[in-house]
């Protein structure tokens, strides 16, 4: 076995890594290739706060979508996190080992239940009930928030679990001899000191409701208008991308790589964010 | 008006665990509710036998195959570029500015949309290689998607072998590559796995990715030039067309079972290194 | 020593599926897509077809009929469907055959009282100007407006026969028939458009200037929402496609089709 050199496999590595930097380059510079002159032809004002979306007419204003994806995001934030963070804070201070022992593959085998299933349930069980209640056509904002919400759970709980987990128990026990109570102890010492990767976990469940699809599509409408309410039907940046990808010729596909370049940046603000919080958390 | 801190605990912790009870109930209802209306349809003959009308009827034969081979092709495409990137990184270049790049890089890539490699894949793959829809389409476009998780589990579970175990190979003469292969690889071998294991089920359960690249025929493939379909997406096609909904349910049963079923392997192989390794 | 196995068998692989990608691609496979009003019938055709002639290997794909006229255009697909009223420009390089009409019906939930509507009032209730269904003969409720995708051949054959849609904002929009059909069996409000061979017993298709979207009322010319459904090929069909086209338009295959409820070509 002398077929491969000390160099040789260094050399090969190398190549490896370069390759594998290069496929993930190509895949953007070919969605900004394809997206980015759209957007400095039309303008990045007309294109993002234009909010007349008819391809067939030459119009291509995505305003509407990004207040979809901004409200239905934002939606199931207020669905997800607050739920989220009190069932990790629960499930790791108060739950015994052996419980943990349950419920943590439960957990994860949610998170790998296909968005698309959530979806469903969406429509077969959500939707009908938010028509009677609220009216609107029940595939709405809020439809989308409550199932986005859900399905960012298994994300939030499984990552803020883990980071309260690693808070040094010498942290709680200091705490504890101060003479503070328990709910003290979790909310001045134990979050706090957790915070880095809490804050990780929702930008990450962030980032998945976003860039959820399927699901999405099933449960908002995708009507392409700007909502009056939480029953209204929106469309995200996503759904408009799924829904007309497979149509879109000349500039009408130029205009749904822009909404990608769009739901790029997007996320590349997010992860920046994210990095910086996961540093300040290791600075400390 | 001051509360006692002891009050507050109890208003606290009681609201803790009504909203983890709430939470937990939401996910459990979830599983019970695809289970309650999928399981009982569920049979070899549903597994195992060629789907009639468009799904309507017959069983799910080919999206199992579809399921299967897509995220294979692609774990298979993807490991060795993945973790060849995360031995690179870790073992053959210093700290710099070039890997931080690489890896804020990986970063993004990781929290990118499905969609967004959708549509490359429809564009590259499918249009401009004129590839078609087809396996080999669908795989390249899911082995993109998941290279950045594996880069980046792998380069964790490789940095955190302690670099004492290295310091005994050189002290022994190993050169670098001996020591990644035979002491730092195998050590990092169940992160390295989870990460696999994360992918496939990732790729599994997407939908909007294989549907442009994979297309979505019903037919058993020939060749790796054929259109298939996944199991994802018979489930959101029988749903989402109103084609039948008993065999939709039973198509999202069986996927959560064999998303149970890989979580189950994961343990086992993880226990199984932390048992090897504490022996 | 293991890992090093795993690694070279990866190569292998690699190898391998480098090289197969590297001779030629699809020996006698054909690909039909486009129209998703179209797709269930071509399956059904296809299969018939496949079992008449074992070693023909036919896939359907969905995806819409610009994207039938697009992969046709492109090669991605050998023939490409699109059931549109007219085709577009860049169609018209294509060779294209009729291979069977179809009726666009409007539905509306079993629930709503509406049975019958006019052209014009279809319009209206498209554009916004009517948004109750006490204003068209129902009762006091809310109109919630289905509509397709942009790029539909569905959606523009409906806008070019109802003529001067410019569709409300607050319209729902769905990516295909199946799931239109869902969405009004759902909501008692709804109001959709879907292909005549998909209407079911869960929806009620409505009158449409006082004729009903039946089989023969289609033949006769009288109702008016009918648009035929192509084929596209980027040549002349030959060889395979020649023969899968042929058996479409044969007596069994249209009586295959008259059977799910399309019309036949001629």
């Amino acid at each position: 076995m002398k077929v491969l050199t000390e160099k040789g496999i260094y050399r090969l590595l190398m190549i490896i890594a370069l390759s594998a930097i290069a496929m993930l380059l190509l895949i953007v510079l070919f969605i900004l290739k394809e997206g980015l002159p759209f957007i400095f032809i039309t303008g990045i004002r007309d294109f993002l706060l234009s909010s007349e979306w008819k391809p067939a007419a030459g119009k291509f204003g995505i305003f509407p979508m990004l207040v979809g994806s901004l409200w239905v995001t934002l939606g199931a934030m207020i669905v997800g996190v607050p739920l989220g963070l009190a069932g990790a804070v629960f499930i790791s201070e108060f739950i015994p080992r052996w419980a943990m022992k349950i419920i943590k593959p439960t957990i994860e085998l949610l998170a790998g239940i296909p968005s698309v299933v959530y979806g469903f349930i969406g429509v077969m069980v959500l939707a009908p009930l938010i028509r009677d209640y609220f009216g609107g056509p029940g595939l709405s904002i809020a439809a989308g928030a409550i199932i986005l919400g859900i399905m960012i759970l298994p994300t939030i709980l499984s990552i803020s679990i883990d980071s309260i987990k690693a808070v040094p128990n010498s942290y709680r026990e200091g705490a504890f001899a101060l003479g503070a109570t328990h709910w003290q102890t979790i909310h001045m010492v134990v979050i706090p000191a957790a915070r880095s990767g809490i804050v990780a976990g929702i930008i990450l469940g962030l980032g998945r409701a976003i860039g959820e699809t399927m699901a999405v599509i099933m449960v908002v409408g995708n009507a392409v208008k700007l909502p009056g309410s939480a029953f209204d039907s929106v469309r995200t940046l996503t759904a408009n991308i799924a829904l007309e990808m497979g149509y879109a010729t000349g500039k009408h596909r130029e205009a749904l790589f822009a909404t990608g370049v769009v739901l790029l940046v997007i996320i590349m603000v997010l992860n920046y964010f994210a990095a910086s919080a996961i540093k300040r958390g290791v600075k400390k | 008006m001051i509360i006692h801190p002891r009050h507050t605990q109890i208003i606290a912790i009681s609201m803790l665990v009504i909203l983890t009870v709430f939470t937990l109930a939401i996910l459990v209802f979830i599983i019970l509710f695809v289970f309650s209306k999928g399981l009982p349809y569920i049979s070899f003959d549903f597994l195992f036998s060629n789907p009639e009308d468009m799904g309507k009827a017959g069983g799910i034969f080919p999206t199992l195959i579809g399921t299967i081979v897509l995220p294979l092709l692609a774990i298979i495409i993807a490991t060795p570029l993945g973790v060849g990137t995360a031995v690179y990184l870790t073992e053959y270049t210093r700290e710099n500015r070039i890997t931080r790049i690489i890896r804020f890089g990986a970063d993004c890539l990781a929290g990118i949309p499905s969609i967004i490699f959708g549509l490359f894949g429809f564009i590259f793959f499918v249009t401009t290689l004129e590839m078609g829809w087809s396996i080999i389409s669908g795989s390249l476009t899911l082995a993109f998607m998941i290279l950045p998780t594996i880069i980046r589990t792998s380069e964790e579970a490789i940095k955190a072998v302690p670099y004492s175990y290295r310091e005994v190979g050189f002290s022994l003469g190993a050169t670098l590559w001996q020591t990644v292969r035979k002491i730092v690889l195998p050590n990092a071998l169940p992160g390295i796995v989870t990460g696999i294991m994360l992918s496939i089920g990732r790729s599994i359960g997407e939908t909007a990715a294989v549907i442009f690249t994979a297309g979505s025929s019903l037919r058993i493939p020939n060749s790796v030039f054929d259109s298939i379909r996944t199991m994802s997406v018979h489930f959101y096609i029988l749903a989402r067309e109103g084609i039948s909904s008993k065999n939709a349910y039973a198509t999202a049963a069986v996927l959560i079972i064999s998303i149970l079923l890989i979580n189950l392997v994961t343990y086992w192989i993880m226990n199984r290194f932390i048992a090897k390794k504490t022996k | 020593m293991r890992t090093k196995i795993l690694i070279r068998t990866f190569f292998i692989i690699i190898v391998l599926i480098v090289m197969i990608s590297g001779c030629g691609r699809r020996k006698q496979s054909i690909t039909v897509a486009g129209s998703t009003a179209f797709q269930p019938f071509a399956e059904k055709l296809a299969d018939q077809y496949m079992q008449i002639y074992p070693d023909a290997y036919i896939t359907i794909q969905g995806g819409g009929s610009a994207v039938g006229i697009q992969s046709a255009l492109s090669g991605a697909a050998q023939i490409g469907m699109a059931d549109l009223v007219t085709l577009p420009e860049e169609a018209k390089a294509l060779c294209s055959v009729i291979v069977a009409r179809d009726g666009i019906a409007v539905i509306v939930n079993l629930k709503n009282q509406v049975n019958n509507l006019t052209s014009s009032q279809i319009r209206e209730i498209y554009n916004g100007k009517i948004d109750n269904w006490k204003d068209v003969g129902g009762k006091d409720h809310p109109i919630t407006v289905i509509s397709r995708e942009e790029g539909s051949g569905t959606r523009s054959s409906f806008e070019s026969i109802i003529k001067n849609v410019s569709l409300t904002n607050n319209a729902i929009i769905q990516d295909s028939n199946g799931t239109v059909r869902e969405t009004v069996v759902n909501d008692i409000n709804t109001i959709g458009y879907i292909s005549h061979g998909l209407v079911n017993d869960k929806i009620k298709p409505v009158l449409v200037n006082g004729i009903a979207s039946t089989e023969e009322e289609i033949i006769k010319g009288r109702y008016a929402l009918v648009r035929p459904i192509f084929f596209l090929t980027k040549e002349t069909p030959k060889e395979k496609i020649k023969d899968f086209i042929d058996y479409i338009l044969s007596k069994p295959g249209q009586e295959t089709i008259k059977q799910n409820g399309l019309i036949p070509a001629k």
